[in-house]
């Protein structure tokens, strides 16, 4: 008998029972909630008069609504009252089950990916869920996350478990080591491109290789939250003694008493050398350039150094009307150098890279420049209180508002566009969010997903730039 | 949730693929804390020429007259004919909403995005997975005859084209029993309570640091 893949030992440390269907009932030890998906799941607990199984699994966080300006006012000073309905009614909830919620003032609230595992509250091992699609991103600590919708936030508040059928494996494997100036970002993004947004449909997708190895926790966090982009619900990276190191100290994190027995437990977590999957793609980390997606679905990506693709080239009559719409909504011609698009925004932040590292990395670039004058805002917007304060404590504020970037307080912002931050009609984003598709960030507006350090060149330049010519 | 057992339902084709869950709902709407009337914002974006926002009057919006759902010939359509992984991105619930209060029961394509396949069966959706070739074909049929109409039998698994050709799908046993009986599945996962316990308790046994409680302050840690 074959070894368990990674997937094969989360799942099966979970099964509470198995239907004769093949679906099985999971145990879910952690639950993130926010305020968009949550309001009805809770209205459904207490339409049937239902309680919360367990109710210290739950932590949650209001962030796709925030304002990321001044909150001195609190909940007064959000003006759209249909988002400030939204935020109090996640309060109401959590005050009334006695869910732990960081609430929109505390220092520990943020984008509930951002904040899980900076607190600690996902942990390898776990099953984690959220009604958020990018719950994909705890994988990169060895959990098995993944996004639900609200029917199933409830059932997981009422029962604890999910009813899922067991997905497929595969492997994505990145061979040796990306080129300075090639970012996590940009390994996800060439990922996608290979397999395609449908790729990794029906399967958990296990990173893995040397170029994954050598990211840092915080990068393959960046991996892992754009698994859902390739389709795939669940993404992620074994533990190794990064992962562990990571997780130490943090406030929900196992304490000394429990630690060891911990580490033990989570040492085991990594695919066993005769695991097989079902399907393994490979890639060449030293091919992979900085990208730049150029459509309206994170597959339409390219090298910063290529020309916009053209759609006669492509054989299939399906895709290559994708193609023609995606151009046409785009604004862009066919064969045009990526380096010719120019840019009205610039937006750091969301849950693929609003953490330190991705500031520090960004903050590099802009270091003793300044923002074109054609780029009408450049916003940098923290994951979370906590990564902004860290910035601030390494002056990395000062660096962005000193080049012309505005600085804000934390949350999802631009990347969906569900608070006052957004494109305008025709307007061109470089953007570190995870998702181009039309009018994600504002009804019109044209995104481009790139790199942390990409996004900074792009403001400086006013146009897309290989950010390896800038350091270099 | 509505049961599903048969449907014979207009059809209205959207030829596109990777029809993303922002286009089917977007993210203004979201902010709605109902389960109910997203139907009138359904593709907003691409059936209104204006730019909706929750809380306007939508019958006195400009529609777009090229989007497919506002021509005459596909009004009262319960059959969503679609391309390869509709319903990819987000994981918003509000999606199969939107699509369930506008009227759609059914949705046929090649492939679906997995998150928006599983809640659909939580509204009273069936989601069909059908080959391309096959969609091609009532794309085309679809095209070609005003008032085509399919009929969708679930206790059998297969879907017939006016023209009398069958296409069997596969659906989960379960999910099919819960859609046949409109069931609530809370109420079933409740029915084994005790597993849930039992399962609990080894679990906490075995791996005491997943129970700690989520909040700091209350431990006191």
């Amino acid at each position: 008998m074959s070894g368990k893949t990674l997937y094969d030992k989360l799942w099966d440390a979970h099964v509470v029972r198995a239907n004769d269907d093949g679906s099985c009932l999971i145990y879910i030890d952690r639950q993130l909630v926010h305020e968009v998906t949550s309001p009805q799941a809770f209205e459904g607990l207490r339409l049937a008069g239902r309680q919360p199984w367990r109710v210290d699994a739950n932590l949650a966080t209001p962030d796709h609504n925030v304002p990321t300006t001044d909150r001195a006012a609190g909940l007064a000073g959000i003006s759209d009252p249909i988002s400030k309905l939204q935020v109090q009614t996640l309060d109401a909830n959590c005050d009334e089950f006695g869910i732990t919620e960081f609430k929109m003032n505390d220092l520990r609230q943020g984008i509930v990916h951002v904040v899980g595992p900076e607190q600690g509250a996902t942990l390898p091992g776990m099953t984690v869920v959220c009604g958020d699609s990018h719950t994909s991103t705890h994988g990169a600590l060895g959990a098995l996350a993944h996004g639900i919708g609200t029917s199933e936030v409830e059932h997981v508040l009422a029962t604890q478990c999910l009813i899922q059928k067991k997905s497929k494996n595969m492997l994505v494997k990145v061979n040796g080591k990306v080129g300075a100036g090639v970012t996590a970002k940009d390994i996800v993004l060439a990922i996608i491109g290979e397999i395609g947004t449908a790729g990794g449909t029906g399967y958990a997708i296990e990173f893995g290789g040397e170029a994954i190895a050598d990211l840092s926790i915080e990068g393959r966090m960046t991996v892992c939250n754009m698994a859902i982009e390739a389709g795939a619900r669940a993404g992620m990276v074994a533990v190794d003694e990064k992962t562990i190191e990571y997780v130490k100290g943090r406030p929900y994190a196992p304490g000394e008493a429990q630690w060891p027995a911990a580490v033990a437990a989570w040492s085991e977590l990594h695919s066993d050398t005769d695991a097989v999957f079902d399907k393994v793609v490979e890639l060449d980390a030293e091919a992979i350039k900085p990208q730049v997606t150029w459509g309206t679905s994170p597959e339409m990506v390219v090298a910063v150094d290529a020309r916009v693709p053209d759609p006669a080239a492509e054989p299939d009559a399906v895709k290559r009307t994708g193609m023609e719409k995606a151009l046409a909504y785009m604004g862009l011609k066919a064969n045009m150098p990526v380096t010719d698009i120019k840019l009205d925004r610039v937006f750091i932040g969301s849950c693929t890279n609003s953490r330190i590292e991705d500031f520090r990395a960004a903050a590099a670039v802009v270091k003793g420049r300044k923002v074109a004058s054609s780029v009408k805002q450049a916003l940098v917007v923290p994951g979370s209180g906590l990564v902004k304060a860290q910035a601030q404590e390494e002056g990395l504020d000062k660096v962005f508002i000193d080049a012309g970037f505005e600085w804000r307080e934390p949350g999802c912002s631009m990347c969906l566009a569900m608070n006052a931050d957004r494109l305008g009609e025709g307007e061109h984003c470089a953007s570190t969010s995870n998702r181009n598709f039309e009018g994600r960030q504002g009804a019109g507006g044209r995104t481009h997903l790139v790199s942390p350090a990409m996004a900074a060149a792009a403001a400086i330049a006013g146009h897309f730039t290989d950010v390896r010519d800038m350091t270099a | 949730m509505e049961k599903f057992v048969t449907l014979k339902g207009l059809v209205a084709p959207l030829d596109r693929p990777n029809v993303d869950t922002d286009a089917i709902i977007p993210k203004q709407f979201l902010k709605s804390i109902k389960r109910s009337g997203f139907g009138p914002n359904l593709f907003d974006e691409w059936r209104y020429l204006d730019r909706g926002e929750p809380g306007v009057d939508n019958h006195h919006r400009p529609l777009n007259p090229d989007f497919v759902l506002n021509q005459a010939r596909y009004q009262g359509a319960q059959v969503l004919l679609a391309r390869d992984n509709f319903g990819c991105g987000s994981s918003r619930e509000h999606a199969p909403w939107a699509l369930e209060d506008y009227g759609f029961r059914c949705i046929i394509a090649p492939s679906f995005a997995d998150i928006f396949y599983n809640n659909c069966f939580k509204n009273g959706i069936l989601p069909i997975v059908l080959a391309a070739t096959v969609v091609d074909q009532l794309f085309a049929e679809t095209a070609a005859t005003e008032g085509y109409a399919l009929e969708v039998d679930l206790p059998r698994q297969v879907v017939t084209t006016p023209g009398g050709d069958t296409f069997p799908f596969e659906v989960d046993e379960f999910r099919k029993h819960c859609l046949l009986n409109g069931l609530d599945d809370i109420g079933l996962t409740l029915q084994h309570v005790d597993e849930i316990k039992a399962f609990e308790e080894k679990h906490r046994a075995a791996s005491p640091w997943l129970f700690r409680n989520a909040d700091p302050r209350a431990t006191g840690s």
